[in-house]
């Protein structure tokens, strides 16, 4: 599979378009980090564990994107795009898209 | 009177903890940040989206990198202070500015042996937008781009 943010491929010619495919996941924090990153709220730095959760959250939608693209019978994924918004406090929706095509 | 007192500590202690750790931890950071930027230099990150050399590349995948910073009690003082009389909030500005520059980073470090990353996008996102109290103030920063291999 290949993934790219630019609309082709270098090197390659695009043969198929398969249209939009994408993935998302609705994440939430648990009670323990929320409590450590509580602690290191007052003395600031890097929260390890959101940072982590949230790539985490962000492999698995773009997984579900990329086995979308695999059931269209493309082999590579242009043009994508990442988004985050958050649905409620403390918990928040990684959203990634881009352009299913078959590559040569 | 005792009550008062200890009222008192339990409001400045934290941001005076604040202060002289967040401090630190920032000049670590920056220090860091300044060194890692200079040993992956070699990689041209760029913002355009055409290759420098189309003809020549080999390979390309999509890196990224991200990075949750939390603001420290001192800032957010300083922060509820601003919002009455107005102005540039520097002490955010330094904060989202480690943000950015560390997920870039981080970016970098996933495509090492590239040549170029091209197409650098960043975004920025709180997790927690509520201003309740206690709620945790943080900022996440988010890089990707297309690493290519000559």
């Amino acid at each position: 599979m290949h993934l790219t943010n630019i609309e082709t491929i270098p090197g390659k010619t695009i043969t198929e378009h398969y249209g939009i495919v994408s993935g998302s996941t609705v994440r939430a924090k648990h009670a323990g980090r929320d409590f450590m990153a509580g602690l290191k709220n007052i003395f600031g730095g890097e929260l390890k564990g959101y940072t982590e959760l949230l790539s985490e959250s962000r492999d698995q939608a773009m997984s579900r994107m990329t086995d979308q693209a695999k059931s269209l019978g493309a082999n590579a994924v242009v043009n994508v795009r990442f988004s985050t918004s958050s649905v409620a406090s403390g918990a928040a929706e990684l959203y990634v898209y881009g352009t299913a095509v078959k590559v040569n | 009177m005792t009550e008062l007192i200890i009222n008192l500590v339990v409001i400045i202690v934290p941001i005076a903890l604040g202060y002289f750790i967040g401090k630190y931890l920032e000049k670590k950071h920056y220090a860091s940040i300044h060194k890692r930027e200079k040993e992956l230099a070699y990689i041209p990150a760029i913002v355009l989206k055409k290759p420098l050399q189309p003809d020549m590349v080999t390979s390309a995948r999509l890196v990224s990198g991200s990075v949750v910073i939390s603001i420290d009690k001192f800032k957010r003082l300083v922060a509820a202070l601003r919002n009455i009389f107005g102005g540039n909030i520097a002490s955010f500005e330094s904060l989202i500015d480690r943000a950015r520059r560390e997920a870039i980073l981080r970016m970098k470090e996933q495509a090492t042996d590239a040549d170029e990353i091209i197409n650098i996008r960043i975004e920025t996102s709180s997790i927690s937008k509520n201003s309740r109290k206690g709620s945790i103030g943080s900022v996440e920063a988010f890089a990707y781009g297309t690493a290519l291999k000559y």
